[in-house]
């Protein structure tokens, strides 16, 4: 586990995708990636919660009972996800408007409590913080990814601006209504893990 | 002390909350006062612009001046006494689940999913110069997925709409979040409220509404559930169990009310 702080950041974009990879995360991802807005403010909220919890858990690794070390896990990461739902309603009023929920499920997002048990249980405070943040960075990897796609095909908008004008603005675009609902990003998220597993063959499972 | 030990446990467990707890408490002590500001401003912000007076860039708290709030009796259309209940510290969410602030939705008014209202509703009265321009009403009701929450501004007939908005839901985006869409919203304006006997007309189609029809709006395609609500949430908050009393009261008052 003790390798190289740059691949403990890098690793989990690629090689080590928390969603594509390990499969986590997938809720969220698809309930916030139909607009790129709302998407990017979800994908810094999850760097920060991931990047904080592992620190904060990894921190005190040696004091926590493993009887309760879930629980442990638990409150520090629902104290960092209202600290991030206060914070946004008191400076992003709009997008937190649009994220309701969202923001507040932060605390049932498999990759933080994922890496909080996996990693900084094990590992350091530094390299607790570089994995949430390298978990985060690919977990924003695919929500982007899948943000845009959904937002450009969906609506002919990106970060709200026109890209092509939709026939009920008057414009020659059919927005393609399957795009805006959440199982399209089902279908993105499992060309993404194509494509990411054709680029590195050994995340292929054996049959 | 060994780290599984109870007493450790306890300890650990203790101290951990405590940290947590000051940290969450603090973060919303000392936020509260920004994020109850953004609830003012953005509240303000869509009463104006159903009133069709927003300007951007200029200070909303400027053009709030032609806007007098009144917090009245919904069942009686009479204005209440500020003695009674503070206009500032009610909340008309808040009071629907309070038994004795509410009162039930009778079933020959039916607002579909919803059961109990507050008693009473703050209306926004918009004067210009003197007169009684336009009259903004809170509304609200069930989509496919969530409550609606908006406001319908009606002109000083008590009859043309003027606008209609909704500053919260949880439609899909796209389809029943189309509730949003510029062009759509535009189509309530002008459109005729009441008929000749004084019944609410005023209805979302499924499809299109038919050419020149003043009392038939768009429906919402791919989003026939959000198109009723929206309907119904109208109609009732028109119709006689929701402004209806307060609509009457203006109506032979001729406006003048208050001022």
């Amino acid at each position: 586990m003790a390798s190289k702080p740059k691949d403990v950041l890098f690793d989990p974009v690629f090689k080590n995708n928390p969603i594509a990879l390990q499969i986590l995360g997938i809720c969220s991802a698809l309930a916030v990636t139909s607009k790129m807005e709302t998407t990017v403010v979800m994908c810094i909220a999850v760097i920060f919660v991931v990047a904080f919890s592992n620190a904060a858990v990894a921190l005190i690794r040696h004091q926590i009972p493993s009887s309760i070390r879930i629980i442990v896990q638990m409150t520090i990461i629902a104290s960092l996800v209202i600290l991030v739902d206060q914070f946004l309603r008191a400076y992003l009023f709009d997008i937190s408007k649009q994220l309701s929920v969202f923001v507040g499920l932060i605390i049932t997002n498999c990759i933080v409590m994922g890496r909080a048990e996996g990693f900084a249980m094990k590992n350091n405070v530094k390299d607790s913080f570089l994995d949430g943040i390298g978990n985060g960075l690919g977990y924003s990897f695919i929500l982007l990814a899948v943000g845009f796609v959904r937002e450009l095909f969906g609506s002919g908008k990106l970060f709200g601006y026109e890209i092509a004008k939709v026939t009920t603005d008057g414009g020659w675009y059919v927005p393609n209504g399957l795009m805006l609902l959440p199982p399209s990003a089902f279908f993105l998220i499992g060309l993404l893990i194509w494509i990411i597993r054709t680029a590195y063959p050994d995340q292929v499972e054996e049959a | 002390m060994p780290r599984d030990s109870t007493k450790h446990t306890f300890l650990v467990a203790t101290i951990l909350c405590l940290v947590c707890s000051l940290v969450v408490s603090g973060a919303a002590v000392g936020l509260r006062q920004k994020q109850q500001a953004n609830k003012e401003l953005d509240k303000k912000t869509n009463i104006l612009s159903v009133a069709g007076l927003y300007r951007e860039g200029d200070s909303v708290d400027e053009q709030w001046e032609k806007v007098t709030p009144r917090l009245i009796d919904l069942a009686t259309g009479e204005p209440v006494d500020p003695q009674m209940i503070d206009p500032e510290s009610y909340d008309q969410r808040k009071a629907a689940s309070d038994p004795s602030m509410s009162v039930e939705i009778p079933a020959e008014h039916p607002l579909p999913g919803i059961k109990r209202r507050g008693k009473y509703a703050e209306v926004y009265e918009i004067y210009d110069g003197g007169r009684l321009d336009q009259v903004v009403l809170p509304i609200y009701g069930k989509g496919l997925w969530s409550t609606l929450w908006g406001f319908i501004s009606l002109d000083s007939d008590f009859n043309t709409i003027r606008g209609l908005t909704f500053y919260e839901h949880g439609e899909t985006p796209g389809l029943g979040g189309e509730v949003d869409n510029p062009d759509w919203k535009q189509q309530w304006k002008s459109k005729i409220a009441y008929d000749d006997s004084g019944d609410v007309q005023i209805e979302v189609v499924k499809g299109a509404a038919p050419q020149g029809s003043d009392s038939q709006v768009d429906g919402l395609s791919g989003a026939t559930i959000t198109a009723r609500g929206v309907s119904a949430l109208v109609q009732y908050w028109l119709g006689e169990d929701g402004f209806g009393p307060y609509l009457d009261r203006q109506r032979s008052n001729g406006g003048q009310d208050g001022q």
